[in-house]
């Protein structure tokens, strides 16, 4: 039986193909991005409670929903990695890694901005934003286990399973303001009621979520294409492609 | 425009929160492409491995 995408499980067949998907993301990101801060600045009228505190949701929750999104393809791809011993899925959650402590790091900071003049407080140790942390020290765990050890095939292996362990932790986020009594509101949008937002301000979130997909995947997919570089180092393949042939120092 | 940058009093927030956003966004793309040009330099100038250590030591058993 023939797959045909197992051909891109291949450095060497994924590497060019990342090249030419990357451009279109990258776009669709910019895009979406200024729409959604058209909308969210600019358009979406004032809260009746916030003011125009409340804005900063357009930052916060798609960076929020990235920081789980990706630490759960991040731990798939490491289940890959370990099941079928694939480098480039080992790769794939390398670069994941970086994007994804970003969004989380975005998340915490852009809350905490929005909880001082809304709840009267930078920080609280409720259960929302204690695992959120604790996922940001996941990420950067991951990271610094990787250049803890020399060989990365055995980095592969180690950052896999810390991967797969700690994704324990994004059901806890995600669920932490049904199971606990936390400072952090529960949830407004839901896939099965409707949401309890205003239209405008739904449309611009979503927007910006989209645009913050599209960044994420075309970041990792340029990072993945780096490491991809420096771990196939002295492949013939590699001399075959042209960034690399046309490359001006 | 300067009741744009206001925010309704909460400009403080809203623009730490958008600014150092936008920073570390800016500072992601520019390590990302920082990173993938100085791999694509050292890909291109790599020297060949030649056959006979090729066929000793593999493709990338070049000093």
């Amino acid at each position: 039986m023939s797959a045909p995408w197992y051909r891109f499980s291949s450095p060497a067949t994924f590497y060019p193909l990342a090249g030419r998907l990357t451009p279109w993301f990258a776009i669709a990101a910019a895009v979406l991005a200024l729409a959604g801060l058209w909308l969210g600045l600019v358009v979406a009228p004032s809260d009746a409670t916030q003011g125009d505190a409340y804005r900063i949701i357009f930052i916060h929750v798609p960076a929020a929903w990235m920081s789980m999104f990706i630490y759960l393809v991040m731990a798939f791809w490491s289940v890959l990695a370990l099941a079928f011993n694939a480098r480039l899925s080992a790769m794939m959650a390398q670069a994941l890694a970086p994007t994804g402590a970003l969004m989380t790091f975005i998340a915490l900071w852009t809350g905490a901005f929005w909880g001082r003049p809304t709840w009267g407080t930078y920080w609280a140790w409720d259960a929302r934003m204690t695992s959120e942390l604790i996922l940001l020290f996941l990420y950067l765990g991951v990271i610094a286990l990787r250049g803890a050890i020399d060989d990365p095939r055995r980095a592969d292996r180690a950052c896999s399973l810390l991967a797969i362990v700690g994704a324990i932790n994004v059901p806890i986020i995600y669920f932490s303001v049904k199971w606990w009594n936390t400072l952090h509101q529960g949830s407004t949008v839901s896939m099965t009621a409707a949401p309890k937002m205003a239209s405008l301000m739904l449309t611009g979130m979503l927007v910006m979520t989209f645009a913050a997909w599209f960044y994420s995947i075309a970041v990792a997919l340029t990072r993945v294409r780096t490491i991809i570089l420096e771990r196939e180092r002295g492949s013939a393949w590699i001399d075959m492609q042209r960034d690399v042939m046309s490359v001006t120092t | 425009m300067s009741d744009f940058f206001a925010m309704g009093g909460y400009a403080w927030y809203v623009w730490m929160a958008y600014g150092v956003t936008a920073l570390v966004i800016v500072w992601e793309i520019v390590a990302v492409r920082v990173a993938r040009h100085r791999a694509l330099v050292d890909a291109h100038n790599l020297k060949p491995t030649p056959p006979s250590t090729r066929a000793r030591y593999g493709p990338a058993g070049s000093a």
